[in-house]
């Protein structure tokens, strides 16, 4: 065989192994039917990391269900498949995620993960038969005559009252400050905080400090509260890129009260960014924490490892949203292409919650906040920080 | 007020760190660097890897930001910049590409660290408290000198080395620098090196009291253009002087306007504009360019 006839050979070989492997590959495809599930949400500049924890929570979960034979929804065995969209923590973004589903078939998302998009996407989601599963707090996106969104997480004003009242109670907590960046989330999150401090007959010492959401030294910012020693600084809607920087800050001038916050944190953030003096830093985390992990969370948390190479702590509460969605497609699959179908099963729907030890259910609550079931119940897990770790301080409930 | 002067003093060191490299790139290549943001994040993370997870002592992490930067940079000017000069005469063709290079910057930071926030231990442990009236923690004295002795080294580079003499020459006039033998592509990539290691060193220095993200970037980008606008675009004393009067500002601002919100960062922006309607080449730009 000369030289030339045996490139030929090869060129033949190799184009015809590849349509062999491009045909088994297609046959692996179509084993089972794909459902899609949505994902509009920020992955990208300073708040990527609320988005993607959330999108690798759903696509960890997805190829570890696809690896174990897929999902049984009514006599059809679906693969999972996570379409995700980066709106780029803007609303406008947002809409044209939403829109970009609504062309793909898709009727179930999660996200947005900001206020602003969640608001922008309603008109959308409700046009065009989709639910979504917001990390978003405004109560109108929730009550009706809104019907569309489900809660994606316990709120803010839900956790701030329970963490200020456990302080009271717990650590004699009387004077309180809040500080929060100048955006509209942790905005309203400060205000529904102070409200609920005044409530529970806390002292405001201090409410209206600000910072720009690009900050990155917040010794100027704190040093006017601290002066006024609160008992409890709360650090309203912070991010996780901020938590470290704040809490380092406030130390450093001196600060010896608590600190705390109503968003879900990350342990090694916290670790690299302060060190010890992050100790006794008190957020709302997820089911991961040592006490009431699962082995299925156990488990969950190291195949997110073997996909991504780090854990998130931030995926401790954004593990669920794709399980309600899978588990009430299954209680009743006529939802699959019909959210009214959905919205009805929402009322009644109930199962074991795989994720914590014990006897704890998935299911759908809101009813005190929203007057309708439009919340999945997450388990509200307050931890405090402790040498590297997140350490359960107590564990509440919404209804 | 101790207090207040500590703080925008340290604040106006790292910012006119910050300024220095952009100005000089503008000023030798008449190119705005909206990467320059990035570039400081991309030494912010290089530290973090080498001190922060490797365990290396911090000075060669510092060293291996500058350096690592500096490459970046040359190849930047070489492969992208120097391109496009050549063939393009319209000046928006080299923002347009600084811009895509701040997305390719993003990408690419995204890709090898992540999308957390990152952070270093402490380089010198303690806090310098004098009766609650002033209060800085060693680690920031510590970046404040470093910051302010490299500024130091700088211009004295740039004043008495055969190098900083011959960009200076460029970055006063290109035409007649070239006729006089100085290599124009040569120091223009010196140059850029330059702009980006600074950048990378401020980056370095600052992992260690701020941390790091993938989001810094494009807010230091327009920040170290404000520094810039005020002190007169590629002017090097110039920088300086915007840094230093923004983080006087930003000090002033935080603490005293914190009592009305968030309202600092407006006035700064207001006063900015009411400065640059009356004196648009900034403090010590010339009206000319």
């Amino acid at each position: 065989m000369n030289r030339r006839n045996a490139l030929k050979s090869m060129a033949i070989a190799v184009s015809a192994g590849a349509i062999l492997a491009a045909g088994s590959l297609g046959a692996a495809w179509a084993a089972n039917p794909v459902l899609k599930i949505g994902f509009v949400g920020v992955t990208s500049g300073p708040a990527a990391a609320w988005g993607t924890s959330n999108v690798r929570s759903m696509q960890t979960r997805a190829a570890w269900l696809n690896e174990t034979g897929g999902v049984k929804i009514g006599d059809t065995t679906y693969d999972i498949q996570i379409v995700t969209f980066d709106d780029q923590k803007d609303p406008k973004r947002a809409i044209a995620g939403m829109e970009k589903m609504a062309q793909e078939g898709i009727h179930y998302v999660v996200g947005p993960n900001v206020d602003d998009g969640a608001a922008a996407v309603r008109p959308v989601a409700e046009q065009n038969g989709i639910m979504y599963f917001p990390y978003a707090f405004p109560k109108a996106l929730y009550t009706a005559p809104a019907s569309n969104a489900v809660l994606g997480m316990i709120a803010s004003y839900q956790s701030g009252p329970a963490i200020y009242k456990y302080l009271k109670e717990h650590k004699g907590v009387k004077k309180i400050a809040f500080v929060a960046a100048n955006e509209s989330d942790p905005l309203s999150q400060r205000d529904g905080g102070v409200a609920a401090a005044k409530a529970l007959g806390l002292d405001v010492v201090s409410d209206n400090v600000t910072y720009q959401v690009d900050t990155t030294d917040f010794t100027p910012v704190l040093t006017p509260i601290i002066k006024l020693r609160p008992d409890l600084l709360v650090l309203s809607g912070v991010a996780p890129a901020n938590a470290p920087q704040l809490i380092r800050s406030a130390r450093e001038l001196g600060y010896q009260g608590l600190i705390s916050t109503e968003t879900a944190q990350d342990a090694k953030v916290l670790q690299e960014g302060a060190g010890e003096l992050a100790n006794g830093f008190i957020s709302v985390g997820g089911a991961s924490t040592p006490e009431i992990a699962s082995d299925t969370m156990k488990e969950f948390v190291r195949r997110y490892v073997k996909m991504f190479g780090e854990y998130n702590d931030e995926s401790n509460t954004k593990v669920y949203a794709l399980e309600y969605i899978l588990d009430t497609l299954k209680a009743n699959p006529a939802a699959i292409n019909d959210v009214s179908e959905f919205k009805k099963t929402m009322d009644t729907f109930s199962a074991p919650n795989p994720y914590m030890k014990g006897d704890s259910k998935l299911k759908y609550v809101g009813m005190t906040s929203f007057g309708q079931k439009r919340q999945i119940f997450v388990p509200m897990v307050v931890n405090e920080f402790k040498n590297g770790e997140f350490k359960t301080l107590f564990i509440a409930e919404v209804d | 007020m101790e207090q207040i002067l500590a703080n925008g003093l340290y604040l106006g060191a790292q910012y006119a760190l910050i300024a220095l490299g952009l100005t000089l790139i503008f000023a030798l290549m008449n190119v705005l660097n909206f990467a320059h943001g990035q570039m400081y994040v991309l030494g912010g993370f290089v530290t973090y890897t080498v001190y922060g997870q490797l365990g290396l002592p911090y000075v060669v992490a510092l060293g291996a930001s500058a350096v690592t930067l500096a490459v970046v940079g040359a190849v930047i000017e070489k492969f992208l910049f120097r391109t496009v000069l050549r063939r393009s005469v319209r000046e928006e063709s080299t923002m347009l590409l600084a811009a895509g290079v701040a997305f390719f910057l993003d990408a690419v930071i995204l890709l090898l660290f992540g999308e957390k926030q990152r952070g270093v231990p402490k380089i010198v442990n303690g806090v310098l408290n004098l009766d609650f009236r002033l209060i800085m923690p060693y680690d920031r004295i510590l970046v404040g000198v470093l910051a302010i002795l490299s500024i130091a080294a700088f211009i004295l580079f740039m004043q008495y080395s055969k190098t900083g003499r011959a960009m200076r020459a460029l970055a006063q006039d290109r035409v007649a620098a070239q006729l006089q033998g100085v290599n124009v592509e040569r120091y223009s990539m010196i140059g850029f090196a330059l702009g980006a290691m600074l950048a990378g060193l401020v980056g370095g220095l600052l992992v260690t009291i701020t941390g790091v993200n993938l989001g810094m970037g494009g807010p230091t980008s327009i920040k170290a253009f404000m520094m810039v606008m005020i002190g007169g675009a590629g002017v090097i004393s110039g920088a300086i002087a915007g840094g230093f009067i923004l983080g006087m500002m930003e000090s002033i601002g935080l603490t005293v306007l914190s009592q009305y919100g968030d309202i600092t960062y407006l006035v700064i922006f207001a006063s900015l504009m009411v400065f640059l309607a009356i004196r648009p080449q900034g403090l010590m730009g010339k009206p000319w360019g």
